[in-house]
């Protein structure tokens, strides 16, 4: 049986740099992701990434940004270890290869982004997220004999000992079939966040909540689930993403009256308020007819203001997309685009260290709630929390592998159980609901009810849905019957990995009576600090197999006492 | 807005090559309709096929936008990214109307779509030791390197490595070990790129390798398969103009010279002389040249082939003996096409990854849009200025030829 100090699930940035953090410290190190590493969804971070690398700038000013931008439900002692180690972060990848833009001077060029008090997003094009990805995958390839690469596994379950410890994951290899156990000193989850449980969304296929579910099955809790950002301009039929950068480099937002309505809602920052404000915004015009195209269910993003060159130079992959996904020249003329779910700032509660409350279990990235992003992650912190908290775990969980021996524990009973899971999900008749249908009603049913607004009755209706669609995922039926790249079979796993996402969101959504950051509850409109600063924690009773229970854990304040958030 | 908005679904008819590794079977063609707006891409399509009627299509896909490199397959046999193929194009572009899905080529086929990657790209990728060498010593803050250079190196960086351009390489069907455009590519990413402590050990290694740099014929058919404008082949010969004329590297393969007695036929003759290229390619531009052992050799080797040439009246004796002839006045403007670009101060390296004009008259006059193929073979006029200059900023400046084709 395969045996490693740290075996890290999914290989997008935090997985990536948590595998190099832990092979420099000398641990025995393999990950492991469903996909080939650069197909991970790390890839289509466009934008950019924070740090305080200006000369005139400072990680305080950084911090206190990403504390407002949070609608102060972000952890501020998580908040100010991401932001102080972020330019010595940025400095080491670009000291491994990413080729990050330059100035005149030939230092490392700033734009602008969304809730920043200045410039202070080092990027490459628009493709910072491809690059970097691609950059910490050479080193991967240079450290090939250190780290082993699980290329086209997927994770059915983790292993936890009688002790509660997690001593590794039971896995399926894609190309074969085969199912097989891993014993792992430390397993690190960094298998993103749970998009797809929304449709549309700008997240890839892949992007399906399996870390998140699989972590909640283990008896980890889920923090902040009801947190899910709609990024402010998402093409209208597709959902596809249209960078922030684009409003960086100085886009305006219009109505069907041609008119910049942010002035209204953010009269400062405008355009580059953070994106809950900017989303809410864009879904009123739309919601009061203001909207553009032929439903009035768009919003003008307007590119053309920026110069040409510029957009060419900078902004090169959404001239690309939209002309090839939009048909519109973005600098020629302006591109409708509508709010579209795009991350999840709750995930699966973990410590500065990555820790999660389950022994031997860490999660980075967006699999994970620290919380660096509380009720609203800014534009470019996402790139630097995968970075910052990929590392951090890396580093902790070779230090414990060192001070450790391998557990024992046999994991034949639980390799039985997924194998025959899966044998029976290739087996079902053919008298429940396809796969497909499901996952598109779940996805519709999110996006219409626990969007950018939200409200009591709505998510009721989308509990008692969720409900139903789970017992149907039960008995859903695939195609598939073979074993070689069974794409169905792991399809209906997925499936079950969303749905237990999506309740966790809609139970955190209902939970929280107040509006903060990207909950915006139409029936209690207000932020409530006296009642609900504090984070909202959700745990499977009973060792994973039970009801959902709600708890609370408080919020890390250090220097930013909560106030009137306004841009 | 695009019209391409309000055209309503209709129906395309899907023809996908099916292959179950687990059947014993030999594989087939399995057809689906489905309905989606013209704009909508084949991979929509596909999924839909998937999500309707049969869910063991196998593809690997995620991002539906061109960023992940996953979707690589042959749309009515052209290499392409299925989630960047527009419906209405791939039908026009389908004899009979049916859009037909391939798996890419020169990559064994696991399932359906979906390839190998592994046993050939990635493992050519490893084989151009794919990670910065960074200069001694390592800066505390960023490396400071010219912007035009991280421009220039972004364009290769934009490989999303979904393999078309492996798919439909000519050269690796003839050499199955070439390293190919794709790692070529990715070569020049370290070569063009400033920071990097190895520009000539990585260039020795890539022109000395018999599967290496030189082993590229010019075909174009990466450029026209990559989706994300990367064009491998211009890269490749990025790496050859510099590994020859910049580190002066003469390559056991005879690439630098075969270069250079190209250019030298044309530029004594107008037009190439092919009975001279084999000789002067190995023995120089010298009478003694002719005799020179590995020239003989090579001769020999291609009898079979100039035989053929003359019962076929392709080469007549005397027409392969003398040069061609062309008119004095074309032969001086042919010679001052090379005074010209040898009169140059700097080599003009075109980087046609960002082309566009600012709205507002700049001092940059626009490149023509488009990708670098409608411009290598005429180098521009000293009224075009580069869109990014040349490569690195620290090699010596060096006029050099256009394009050598050694083939």
């Amino acid at each position: 049986m395969p045996a490693h100090d740290v075996l890290i699930i999914g290989a997008g940035l935090a997985g990536q740099r948590a595998a190099l953090a832990a092979a420099q410290r000398g641990a025995s190190v393999a990950v492991m992701s469903k996909v080939h590493p650069v197909r991970s969804h790390s890839v289509a971070a466009a934008g950019g990434i924070n740090a305080a690398i200006s000369v005139d700038d400072d990680w305080h000013s950084h911090a206190y940004d990403t504390v407002k931008g949070s609608d102060f439900l972000g952890d501020q002692d998580a908040i100010e270890i991401m932001c102080s180690e972020a330019p010595a972060e940025v400095m080491e990848l670009e000291h491994m290869g990413v080729t990050f833009h330059r100035n005149d001077k030939g230092e490392m060029d700033l734009r602008a982004f969304g809730g920043a008090s200045m410039k202070r997003t080092a990027y490459v094009a628009d493709i910072t997220g491809q690059a970097m990805l691609h950059v910490l995958y050479e080193q991967l390839m240079k450290h090939h004999e250190t780290v082993e690469l699980l290329e086209e596994w997927f994770t059915t379950s983790l292993l936890i000992d009688e002790a509660g410890c997690c001593c590794g994951v039971i896995a399926r290899d894609v190309r074969s079939g085969r199912i097989e156990a891993f014993k792992a000193k430390n397993v690190i989850l960094a298998c993103g966040g749970a998009g797809q449980v929304y449709k549309p969304t700008t997240n890839g296929l892949i992007v399906t909540g399996d870390g998140i579910a699989m972590a909640y099955r283990a008896g980890a809790p889920l923090m902040d689930m009801e947190m899910v950002q709609y990024h402010p301009t998402c093409l209208v039929e597709t959902g596809i993403l249209i960078t922030e950068g684009a409003r960086g480099e100085g886009a305006h937002l219009l109505n069907a009256a041609g008119e910049r309505f942010m002035e209204k809602s953010a009269p400062n920052k405008m355009e580059l308020a953070s994106r809950d404000v900017v989303s809410r915004a864009e879904q009123i015009e739309i919601n009061e007819g203001r909207g553009v195209g032929p439903n009035g269910s768009g919003i003008y993003l307007d590119v053309t203001v920026v110069p040409r060159k510029r957009t060419l130079e900078a902004l090169r992959e959404i001239v690309n997309l939209g002309r090839d996904f939009a048909g519109v020249d973005i600098t020629r003329e302006p591109i409708m685009i509508r709010p579209g779910q795009h991350y999840i700032m709750g995930g699966v509660k973990t410590d500065a260290e990555g820790r999660t409350p389950i022994e031997g279990l860490y999660a980075a990235g967006e699999v994970a709630c620290v919380s660096v992003h509380g009720g609203n992650r800014l534009g470019a912190n996402s790139l630097l929390d995968t970075l910052i908290f990929g590392r951090r775990s890396g580093e902790h969980a070779a230090e414990r592998a060192a001070h450790m021996g391998m557990p024992e524990m046999d994991p034949s009973a639980r390799l039985r159980e997924d194998a025959a899971q899966i044998d029976a999900i290739i087996a079902r008749p053919r008298d429940g609901r396809r796969v497909s249908e499901i996952k598109s009603e779940l996805g519709e049913l999110m996006n219409r009810y626990a969007a950018v607004f939200r409200d009591e009755a709505g998510l009721q209706t989308a509990l008692e849905t969720i409900g139903r669609l789970k017992e149907e995922s039960a008995k859903a039926w695939i195609d598939d019957r073979g074993t070689v790249f069974n794409q169905d079979v792991l399809g209906a796993i997925e499936l079950g990995y969303m749905v237990d996402c999506a309740e966790a969101i809609v139970i955190g959504a209902i939970e929280r009576k107040e509006s903060r950051g990207a909950q915006f509850r139409t029936d209690y409109p207000e932020r409530n600090d006296e009642e609900w600063l504090k984070h909202i924690d959700i745990t499977l009773s009973g060792d994973g197999a039970g009801e959902p229970q709600v708890s609370y854990s408080p919020v890390t304040i250090t220097q930013w006492q909560p106030e009137e958030r306004k841009y | 807005m695009a019209e391409s908005h309000d055209r309503p679904p209709q129906p395309f008819t899907l023809r996908v090559r099916r292959y179950d590794p687990e059947s014993g079977d030999a594989p087939y063609w399995d057809e689906h309709t489905i309905e989606l707006e013209p704009h909508r891409s084949v991979l929509e399509a596909i999924l839909q096929a998937r999500d309707r009627f049969d869910g063991s299509i196998g593809i690997r896909c995620s991002c539906r936008q061109a960023i992940c490199g996953s979707c690589g397959v042959r749309v009515n046999g052209e290499p392409a990214l299925a989630c960047h193929t527009h419906l209405d194009a791939a039908k026009r572009s389908a004899p009979d109307g049916v859009i037909e899905i391939e798996p890419m080529g020169n990559m064994p086929v696991i399932k359906d779509l979906i390839v190998d990657m592994d046993a050939v790209h990635w493992k050519k990728i490893q084989r151009v030791t794919p990670w910065l060498i960074g200069k001694q010593p390592v800066p505390e803050r960023e490396y400071l390197v010219p912007r035009e250079s991280m421009v220039d190196v972004t364009q290769t960086m934009a490989c999303i490595q979904c393999g078309a351009c492996v798919s439909d390489c000519l050269a690796m069907e003839v050499d199955p070990l070439f390293i190919g455009p794709a790692a070529l590519a990715k070569a020049y990413r370290f070569v063009g790129d400033p920071r990097d402590d190895q520009h000539f050990e990585r260039l020795n290694d890539l022109a000395q390798d018999p599967h290496g740099m030189f082993d590229c014929t010019h075909c174009f058919k990466c450029v026209d398969a990559c989706p994300k404008d990367v064009n491998p082949m211009g890269q490749i010969m990025r790496l050859r103009r510099i590994a020859t004329a910049d580190h002066h590297i003469v390559d056991d393969n005879n690439g630098e010279r075969h270069e250079a007695a190209f250019t030298g036929l044309i530029r004594d003759n107008g037009l190439l002389w092919e009975a001279e290229l084999l000789p002067r390619s190995y023995g120089g531009n010298s009478w003694f040249g002719k005799f020179h052992p590995r020239a003989g050799k090579e001769l020999l080797s291609s009898l079979p082939s100039i035989v053929k040439a003359l019962l076929r009246g392709k080469v007549t004796p005397m027409g392969a003996l003398k040069p061609h002839r062309i008119p004095k006045q074309d032969l001086a403007s042919v010679r001052s096409i090379y005074d010209r670009i040898e009169g140059r101060e700097e080599r003009f390296e075109l980087n046609l990854y960002i082309v566009g004009e600012d709205e507002e008259p700049t001092t940059e006059v626009p490149v023509a849009a488009g990708v670098v193929v409608d411009v290598l073979p005429d180098p521009p006029g000293p009224d075009a200025a580069p869109a990014a200059a040349a490569d690195g900023g620290d090699e010596p400046a060096d006029p050099t030829s256009p394009e050598g084709s050694p083939s």
